[in-house]
């Protein structure tokens, strides 16, 4: 499976919840396959979606699901601790990881050769990391969103991309209605 | 009350419940005050672009967030202040200790010192220099014009305003 199919599969599991979309092609897949103002798409700023989703999450009581890459894990690597140290239950990092730079026309990153991102996030003291392949992740998911339990999940797939359109919506927009989502279900 | 005291009731005042801080010399008396304060959750970061992210995260769950960071930490956050701060529209301020003005014992310091202003201009980011201690009077202020605003707000502390503090 390819990080458009991760994606296809888990939908129907985290389509409901707070998901902050990594930028690039997992945000224009996310945003073709499953539009929801519950979704916030990342147009910019590589390597955030997980320091996005703990923020959310700490701030607030709603579960909050990060699409995450493994090469912008790699780019952002300073998350982990932050995560590790700053505990929200309601907070699940979902890291699909293809070994490739996927968006930039999958250019091989480390952690598809040496470097375990799992590994990582374990001696950087996280305490629930999930290792799974692509199709496990729905269930890794749905196991994660009930323990409330903050978890990390590392998702092996494979790379590829499929043909998307780049997102038009205006960013302003984006934040607006996903704002108004966040405050509906937290008052 | 002490700049550091001031500096924090400021915060708390406007709303602020959200703090990031990587950290500075100049800054650490103000960090530990919000380490202490019970009204701030503070998160301490690695790397200020990744503060940034965690303040936008918080402001987008409904918490108002601020980020306190030395000046070398514009030539980090430039990408992010540009496409996430300011692309979606969010109001930010940067409480930034100005290394490498009058009364720095590190030469690197003032290369960075030499830049800031002008990035920060080049952002079109409203900027405020405080180097006399009452300057801190207009804290509240430019808070409050921050949210007013929704934009990044960038206070530089150098110091002779630091110097100029009783704790």
């Amino acid at each position: 499976m390819i990080r458009s199919e991760v994606l296809k599969s888990i939908i129907p599991v985290i389509s409901d919840h707070l998901t902050i979309c990594n930028i690039g092609l997992p945000s224009q897949e996310m945003h073709m396959l499953d539009d929801q103002p519950s979704n916030f798409y990342m147009l910019g700023t590589m390597g955030l979606s997980s320091s996005i989703g703990l923020g959310l999450a700490l701030a607030q009581k709603e579960k909050v699901i990060s699409i995450d890459g493994d090469g912008s894990v790699l780019t952002n690597f300073g998350t982990l601790p932050t995560i590790a140290n700053n505990v929200a239950d309601n907070y699940i990092l979902f890291v699909v990881d293809n070994g490739s730079y996927g968006s930039t026309g999958d250019q091989p990153t480390y952690a598809g050769q040496k470097t375990s991102l799992a590994a990582v996030a374990s001696a950087c003291g996280c305490e629930n990391v999930v290792e799974c392949q692509a199709e496990d992740a729905a269930n890794a998911l749905s196991t994660a969103l009930d323990s409330n339990k903050m978890t990390i999940i590392i998702c092996k797939c494979e790379s590829g991309n499929i043909t998307v359109p780049v997102i038009l919506m205006d960013p302003v927009v984006i934040r607006d209605r996903f704002m108004k989502v966040v405050q509906a279900r937290n008052s | 009350m002490s700049v550091n005291d001031k500096i924090v009731a400021d915060f708390v005042k406007n709303k602020v419940e959200f703090i990031t801080t990587v950290p500075c010399k100049q800054l650490a008396g103000v960090i530990e005050k919000i380490e202490n304060c019970k009204d701030i959750h503070h998160v301490p970061s690695n790397k200020e672009d990744e503060g940034m992210g965690l303040c936008a995260g918080a402001f987008m769950g409904g918490k108002r967030s601020a980020i306190i960071m030395q000046n070398t930490a514009i030539g980090v956050t430039i990408n992010t202040l540009a496409t996430l701060i300011q692309f979606y529209r969010m109001p930010l301020p940067m409480l930034i200790s100005y290394r490498g003005e009058l009364g720095e014992p590190v030469a690197c310091q003032v290369e960075m010192a030499v830049h800031t202003k002008a990035l920060l201009a080049q952002l079109n980011i409203p900027t405020y220099h405080f180097h006399h201690q009452n300057d801190v009077d207009e804290f509240d202020g430019i808070l409050n014009h921050a949210f007013m605003s929704s934009k990044p707000v960038a206070i530089l502390t150098d110091a002779s305003f630091w110097k100029g503090q009783s704790s």
